[in-house]
């Protein structure tokens, strides 16, 4: 029988352990988790982007919820275990769940150092740890308000970087006379604190705090010599201590952190603690690299794989702030037996710095070009002597035998055993060694394959490097994806280029643009047309030989080669004329099928295409346009009954749907375009899985955007709640005009709200009306042209050669 | 070789297709942009596919149901995909196009 593995905490260290151990023992243990958190777990290190805009969450989760379906896990998220019985062998979590184990392992991370001041504990005080510290800071973001973060450290810096970049207006405390002053000597710390104060961060060192004043909420900070800084929102970052207090409870050896042995193992042979709640060796750790080393060491204990005993290796340290290059390593502190060499280069904001002992690297910051860090940090690990080198060892990698400077021939130059993913603890040999074996095209590839450059990113460079060097000409950097075979640009060079150069037509775009074919292919024709029907709305002949053949006729193509035809029906509300319409005409053309669709409306199935043009004179007789289910464009509106029969409504969403649909319809989108309205939160429409939905609430109406609910499903985002109808109306068109404008074909818009960030759609659409006005007056301008009903065109003439053959010949005249 | 008359070519838009029914089924009469006339049946080799509704680039057509690419010229798939489609003679004399329908009828013999 397998036996019963528990864990405690879903972090990044057991994580990583568990992948090991499934690799190496998939079936050996019943594996349980525990997780305070209520979630699964993800790449905490990456919180700074999320918290900047630059990331999704869902961009930053290591394993979804199918990950522990598939691999037979349970997890129980949001259990936080309060008691370890080691007598019993069983664990108990804040809900009660008792489970009971084999083996344990305790994974419970640190917890966010808390300064002992009066008014700790005042709400708007947050410390940055979680998601959930994330997700607070955002909503305290919004009101653009002014920020304190206290601890000019890594985290300090990258949540007040992400701060600024939500919006607010941001001050960091830092005790000490310079920044990051563990990882930097004052010269780097001041050129940081430079850099920072250019993206228009105030920045005060040796400010000591002495209390969070407020009555009820967060009002500023004191400082000890009396000033006080106001702010609403106060964000603690200076340290964390290791969460061990849960194994002292149990009576486990507790000093700093969980004392663990160079396996892993705790002073119970049962129970094994890793991450930055383990102490090994005297030392504690704050940063993956070692993490992942211990995850390495405790699965191939657990497996009763290999004996892997953990070393320690200094990590470097980078920040993750975007246009800030530092790195730092080691062991800078001046000393009798240490030398340094130094490279200062004012006008270009580098500055170098490499100690040395006994010839030896011992310690390396550097500060605005980085390329170098993972040369100096093989030197050090090598324990190189470095005096035959020493006149040109600060200028790099590059330097070194020949003048070379080339990029390139700096990483082509390091050994294959050189570390390029400290992270991971990924060297150049394992990652170029996959790039050939497993034929490698790009970074998503080699992440997937060696991990590299997965966790916190910093050497991507490096990695790109790589491939270069291993694929030579076949590795396209720039990593645009090419529209197709026809061209090397991307869709967003080709939009940009149609409107710098003003090319208006389809050859005048392939000739401007150097397309390598005559006239395209079936991916990039239907693309182009698109992009010129949308910027060029008024002057743009559609060219209809580049539509994909349903729009071309305006129905559905099914697989029998028959169509299907869908009428609008307003905001999914019909009447018995119309029924009745549909009814003599499902029977007049007999029709082998009819539906209701899942967008509220009838479908009537396997028309012959020569039927088409009749079957929509007698649709249109009866007042029915074309539904455009066929479209990349506005699909339907669903609706639910709202104020006017619900007892719950509390606007009228019928009326607002249909009038979204009537003011809508006919208009051209990247890709399909699909919408609701609900009249209260209970949401009968299904508004929160549309491209764009509506929840009406007392107080107005709440606009949501980027859901999905096909080949993905994902819940909407909140863009912002108006008050009134037109309000809604306008920015919903301003939206959708914007997607128009900026997305790439078949792109729907929550790929492209993922691709471009929420927050920048929520800037030009709600905050600017300047911008959200001009986007709703070029739509309505475009409607001008767009809103025509094409089955109408169609049955008054238009095309007529689509839906009759061009001869019919008989056996008798062929085989004459 | 019989030449029957089925239209002319500005029938045809180009970058298009029209059908010429028959009793063995539609046949599919492209012209290219270069006012290049080629007929294939009607009828995609992956599964069935009416070529004719399909978007025509260079001396191809890319099937509608399932983007199979199929040259004019040869009848075969292109790239990855295997499987090709009659191709029938076509003649054009000033507007005028002729096909040749012997191909089909050898088939359905
Ligand atoms: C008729 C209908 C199914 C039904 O019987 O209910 C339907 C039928 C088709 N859907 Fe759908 N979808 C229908 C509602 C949906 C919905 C539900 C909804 O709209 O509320 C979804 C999920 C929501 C969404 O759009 O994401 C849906 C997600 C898809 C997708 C996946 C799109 C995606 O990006 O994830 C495709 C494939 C595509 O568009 O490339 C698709 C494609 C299709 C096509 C057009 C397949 C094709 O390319 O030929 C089907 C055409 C059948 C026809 O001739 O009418 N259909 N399809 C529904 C028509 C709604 C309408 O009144 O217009
Ligand atoms: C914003 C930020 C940026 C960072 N940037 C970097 C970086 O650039 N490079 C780098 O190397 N490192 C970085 N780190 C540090 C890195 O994220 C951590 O070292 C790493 O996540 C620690 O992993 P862990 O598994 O030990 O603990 P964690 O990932 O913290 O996981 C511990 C989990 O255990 C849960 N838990 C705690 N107690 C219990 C209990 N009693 N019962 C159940 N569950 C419990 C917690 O809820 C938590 O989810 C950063 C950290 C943060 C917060
Ligand atoms: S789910 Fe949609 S695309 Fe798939 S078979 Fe049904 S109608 Fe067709
Ligand atoms: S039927 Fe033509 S590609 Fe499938």
């Amino acid at each position: 029988m397998s036996e019963k593995l528990v864990i405690i905490g879903n972090g990044m260290a057991p994580g990583r352990m568990l992948e090991h151990l499934l690799e190496a023992a998939p079936d050996r243990y019943v594996v349980t988790i525990f997780n305070a958190e209520p979630r699964v777990n993800y790449d905490r290190i990456m919180l700074s982007p999320v918290l900047s805009g630059e990331k999704a969450f869902e961009e930053i989760v290591i394993h979804g919820d199918g990950w522990y379906i598939k691999h037979g896990i349970t997890l129980y998220k949001g259990h936080r275990i309060v008691a370890i019985d080691r007598e019993a062998k069983t664990v108990t979590s804040d809900h009660g769940v008792t489970e009971s184990y084999d083996r344990l392992v305790i994974a419970t991370g640190s917890v966010p150092f808390i300064i002992p001041v009066p008014g700790k504990d005042l709400p708007g005080v947050l410390s940055y740890r979680d998601l959930d510290d994330v997700n607070a800071m955002l909503l305290a973001a919004q009101s653009r308000a002014k920020a304190i973060v206290i601890g000019g450290g890594l985290l300090g810096l990258e949540a007040a970087a992400g701060l600024k970049e939500r919006g607010m207006d941001v001050t960091v405390l830092h005790v000490m006379p310079t920044l990051m002053e563990r990882q930097l000597d004052p010269a780097a710390g001041y050129l940081l604190q430079k850099a920072v104060e250019a993206r228009g961060i105030k920045v005060m060192t040796k400010a000591n705090t002495k209390a969070i004043v407020g009555n009820g909420k967060v009002e500023g900070v004191e400082l000890m010599d009396g000033t006080i800084i106001p702010a609403t929102l106060v964000v603690m970052a200076v340290g964390i201590r290791p969460n061990s207090a849960l194994a002292k409870d149990a009576g486990l050896e507790v000093n700093r952190g969980i004392v663990v042995d160079d396996r892993m193992w705790t002073s119970d042979p049962a129970i094994m603690a890793l991450g930055e709640c383990a102490e090994v060796g005297g030392h504690v750790y704050g940063l993956v690299a070692p993490l992942y080393e211990m995850a390495r060491v405790a699965a191939a204990g657990l497996a009763d794989g290999e004996d892997r005993r953990f070393v320690h290796s200094d990590t470097p340290t980078k920040l993750k702030v975007t246009g800030i290059d530092l790195y730092s390593l080691g062991d800078f502190a001046d000393g009798e037996d240490r030398e340094e060499i130094i490279l200062r280069d004012a006008s270009a904001g580098i500055y170098k710095r490499v100690v040395l002992q006994d010839n030896r690297i011992i310690g390396t910051v550097l500060f605005g070009e980085t390329a170098d860090g993972a040369w100096f940090n093989d030197l050090k690990k090598k324990a190189t002597d470095i005096s035959e080198m020493r006149d040109t060892l600060i200028f790099g990698q590059a330097f070194q035998g020949g003048a070379s400077s080339d990029p390139l021939a700096a990483v082509a130059a390091l050994a294959d055993d050189a570390e390029i993913c400290g992270c991971n603890g990924i060297c150049k040999g394992k990652i170029t060694g996959a790039i050939t074996s497993k034929g490698l095209t790009g970074l998503d590839d080699v992440r997937a394959h060696t991990k590299a450059s997965a966790s916190c990113g910093s050497c991507t460079g490096l990695v790109e490097q790589l491939l270069k060097l291993t694929l030579g000409e076949a590795y396209n950097p720039a990593a645009v994806q090419p529209m197709c075979g026809c061209t090397t640009l991307g869709h967003d060079d080709v939009r940009r280029l149609i409107k710098a150069k003003g090319l208006k037509t389809i050859p005048a775009v392939m000739q401007e643009l150097e397309w390598k074919t005559s006239c395209g292919c079936a991916k990039c024709r239907p693309a182009l047309n698109y992009y010129l029907v949308c910027d060029w709305p008024d002057q743009y002949a559609d060219d209809y030989q580049s539509r994909f053949i349903n729009e071309r006729v305006h129905a559905n193509i099914q697989k029998d080669g028959t169509y299907s035809v869908v009428p609008r029906m307003w905001g999914g509300v019909t009447s018995a004329g119309e029924l009745r319409a549909i009814a003599d005409v499902v029977d007049k053309f007999e029709i082998p099928m009819v539906k209701v669709t899942g967008g509220q409306r009838i479908d009537m199935l396997g028309i012959r295409k020569e039927d088409l043009p009749a079957v929509w004179t007698d649709l249109g007789k009866a007042g029915f346009v074309s539904g455009h289910a066929y479209a990349k464009g506005l699909r339907t509106v669903k609706t639910c009954v709202g104020s006017d029969w619900c007892r719950f409504g509390t606007q009228d969403s019928t009326g607002l749907g249909i009038r979204i649909e009537k003011f809508m319809w006919g208009s051209w989108t990247p890709a399909k375009v699909k919408m609701a309205v609900s009249g209260c939160p209970r949401n009968c429409a299904e508004a929160t899985c549309k491209d764009v939905g509506v929840v009406c609430v007392d107080s107005g109406y709440e606009i949501h955007f980027a859901g999905a609910a096909g080949l993905d499903i994902r819940g909407t985002e909140v863009l912002g709640l108006v008050k009134t109808e037109d309000e809604a109306l306008e920015v919903i068109v301003a939206l959708v005009q914007m997607y128009r404008e900026q997305a790439r074909y078949l792109e729907r818009i929550y790929k492209w709200a993922k691709r471009i960030g929420t927050a920048e759609i929520k800037k030009q659409i709600l905050d600017d009306t300047e911008k959200r006005r001009a986007y709703f007056e070029r739509f309505v301008f475009s409607q001008k042209f767009a809103q025509v009903d094409p089955w109408s065109e169609r049955v008054s003439g238009k095309d007529k050669h689509e839906f009759r053959p061009m001869a019919s010949v008989g056996f008798a005249e062929a085989a004459e | 070789m019989t030449w029957t008359p089925i239209g002319s070519l500005s029938d045809i838009p180009p970058r298009g297709a029209r059908c010429v029914a028959t009793p063995q089924g539609k046949i599919a009469v492209f012209r290219t942009a270069d006012d290049q006339v080629y007929a294939i049946d009607d009828h995609c080799p992956h599964k069935g596919g009416p070529l004719s509704q399909g978007i025509v680039h260079g001396a191809a057509v890319t099937c509608p149901l399932h983007n199979w690419v199929i040259s004019l010229e040869t009848g075969k798939a292109l790239g990855a995909d295997e499987g090709a489609v009659t191709t029938l003679p076509v003649k054009v004399e000033g507007d005028r196009l002729f096909i040749a329908l012997e191909a089909l009828v050898s088939k359905a013999a």
